[in-house]
């Protein structure tokens, strides 16, 4: 069940669109036949940020990347960026737009500079501009010495920063990333989260990214929560997890069904059944497990306990495990 | 108003995505040199066994004892490695648009007529670089090239060329998959070329299947190859029943028609 009382009071705190909000997305809905995958979203983002859309798969993050990415059309609701209506000015918007794909956008057959020299002419660089922002690039993301080799010999770290340096060969405005850590190890993914920060910082240029991992979305500036098509929260993760409150206890039990309801009459507390877990937010975590387990030594089979994550914001919101 | 110099900067800015698409088709191609030899090896192999195995028994209405069945069969097999080699082109499209790639090119300000256009500018180059290989082999089936039969039959390919790879550039936009685009090409594609003419003459044939011949636009395309190959030949080709204007005309018109309709199912497409 969703707690509407919390929803509230997250979406009312969120930012109010302001002059330098560079994206604004307004009543976005989307509908696929019968099946609603955006449903009312709105939301801006500002230069200099990293903004995170988090969902679980088929929540709509998808589609709302793509729409983003001008692949698909604005159908109901609006979307401007830097002042520019997606729905009209979409060859506008696309000379702002860096966009990293989550499928590889590079071609393994050719060489590192070619791939990026493809992509430079496709936005009409050339001659001496396009060879200064390529080296200018290539030495920012370390990856000089590899220029002349064939993307296919590169690892997936590497190929990673190569996407993005070709996403920002052209001087977008807006970096928007699908799921850009996929596939890549943890180191990669600390280096990769290093850089966007990086960017973030020194370029003034406004980040946005999909993810379905809660360690991505931990390390944005603002993160928006997505759960079937609907924007459930929205705002810094710390802020977010405020709302949760207290800490964060998580008991398994053979029998979850009759264990919750016993111990919210005992200790007057409220427990949330998720897949056979009970999971309980109160004050002073550490006496409350003690208690419990002194009351349920039988039923108990393990305890957790810890401050709450984005995953407790999403269970709370939504009712529902992050999966 | 743009100032000339102005103009000249805005024209190339146009035309750089168009030349860097065509680059990259042609130098990943070379870089996957047994594409090249499969596109070429096969028509070839079926040419000479094919081609020596009916010239013995088969014999065509209104063949002539100058023109055997090999010669016959040559244009044939000329169309067969441009629709080979525009295919392979195309077919890549599948999996380019399964990865990343296209979506890149998809979101770069390049309006989609341009980027089929280029599409099927490098495949057209492709093709023409392997039919140019084959028409070496011309004179060995009696045709003779002057300057106007050469150039004009360069020009044909080039066209029928452009058509195919749209053709097949209209099927692979659409298709998710390579088995998908493989199945299309055995069903649609080869039995194009096989009642164009290129095969068997349509004189003599049950009138059911003459009229498919009539109504297949390659009739035309192939008719169209076979006028300009024999040009400067003094012995012509038999299956000369379509004029040369109206050959040329039809070809003309399936090259704008298979382009506008490749650049329309890209239009349309999302991912």
């Amino acid at each position: 069940m969703v707690d509407t009382e919390v929803l509230h009071s997250i979406t009312t705190k969120s930012r109010e669109p302001t002059a330098d909000s560079q994206i604004q997305v307004k009543n976005l809905s989307h509908a696929y036949q019968q099946r609603q995958a955006l449903d009312n979203i709105s939301f801006d983002v500002s230069c200099g940020e990293i903004f995170g859309l988090l969902g679980p798969n088929g929540s709509g993050k998808t589609t709302l990347f793509r729409i983003l990415s001008t692949l698909m059309p604005v159908t109901a609701g609006t979307v401007h960026i830097f002042g520019r209506d997606l729905a009209t000015e979409v060859k506008a918007i696309r000379n702002l737009l860096g966009v990293v794909f989550q499928h590889p956008g590079l071609d393994a057959k050719l060489t590192v500079i070619e791939n990026l020299r493809h992509h430079g002419h496709l936005y009409g660089l050339a001659g001496k501009t396009l060879r200064h922002r390529i080296s200018e690039l290539l030495e920012r993301f370390g990856v000089s010495d590899r220029a002349a080799e064939r993307v296919e010999v590169l690892s997936g770290g590497l190929q990673r920063r190569v996407e993005i340096a070709k996403a920002l060969l052209h001087s977008p405005r807006v970096l928007l990333l699908d799921e850009p850590t996929s596939g890549l190890d943890v180191a990669a993914r600390r280096q990769l989260s290093d850089y966007l920060g990086m960017l973030a910082r020194t370029e003034n240029i406004l980040v946005l990214m999909t993810t379905h991992l809660l360690d991505d979305a931990e390390a944005c500036n603002r993160v928006g929560i997505l759960d079937e098509g609907k924007l459930v929260a929205l705002g810094e993760p710390d802020e977010l997890k405020t709302q949760v409150g207290g800490d964060v206890i998580i008991i398994e039990s053979v029998d979850s069904g009759t264990l919750g309801p016993a111990i919210n009459e005992k200790f007057g507390v409220s427990t949330v059944l998720t897949d056979a877990q009970l999971r309980i937010e109160c004050e002073r975590g550490h006496e409350f497990v003690r208690d419990v387990v002194a009351a349920f030594p039988e039923e108990i089979q393990s305890v957790r306990f810890g401050k709450p994550t984005l995953e407790d914001v999403f269970v709370k919101l939504t009712g529902n495990l992050f999966t | 108003m743009l100032n000339p110099p102005q103009r000249t900067a805005r024209k190339i800015k146009n035309l750089l995505p168009i030349t860097t698409i065509w680059w990259r088709e042609i130098i990943r191609f070379y870089r996957q040199r047994s594409r090249l030899f499969s596109a070429i090896a096969q028509p070839l192999v079926f040419w000479i066994l094919i081609g020596s195995g009916l010239s013995a028994s088969f014999r065509p209405a209104g063949a002539t004892d100058e023109l055997d069945y090999i010669a016959y069969f040559y244009p044939g097999i000329v169309v067969l490695v441009l629709l080979f080699t525009s295919i392979l082109a195309t077919i890549y499209v599948v999996n380019d648009r399964r990865e990343g790639f296209v979506k890149g090119i998809l979101v770069a300000p390049v309006p989609r007529w341009r980027i089929v256009l280029a599409q099927a500018l490098g495949g057209t180059t492709l093709a023409l670089l392997q039919g140019v290989l084959l028409l070496l082999l011309a004179p060995m089936t009696g045709i003779r090239f002057g300057a106007a039969s050469f150039f004009l039959t360069l020009g044909v390919m080039a066209l029928l060329a452009f058509s195919l790879t749209n053709l097949g550039l209209l099927i692979a936009w659409r298709m998710d998959s390579t088995q998908g685009f493989h199945a299309i090409m055995n069903l649609l594609l080869i039995p194009i070329w096989l009642l164009s003419g290129a095969f068997f003459p349509s004189t003599g044939v049950p009138s059911w299947l003459a009229w498919t011949m009539k109504i297949n636009p390659l009739t035309y395309g192939l008719a169209a190859f076979r006028h300009s190959l024999y040009l400067d030949t003094a012995t012509k080709a038999f299956g000369e029943e379509t004029t040369w204007t109206l050959s040329m005309l039809i070809t003309g018109l399936f090259c704008i028609l298979t382009y506008m309709g490749a650049t329309l199912t890209a239009s349309a497409q999302t991912n």
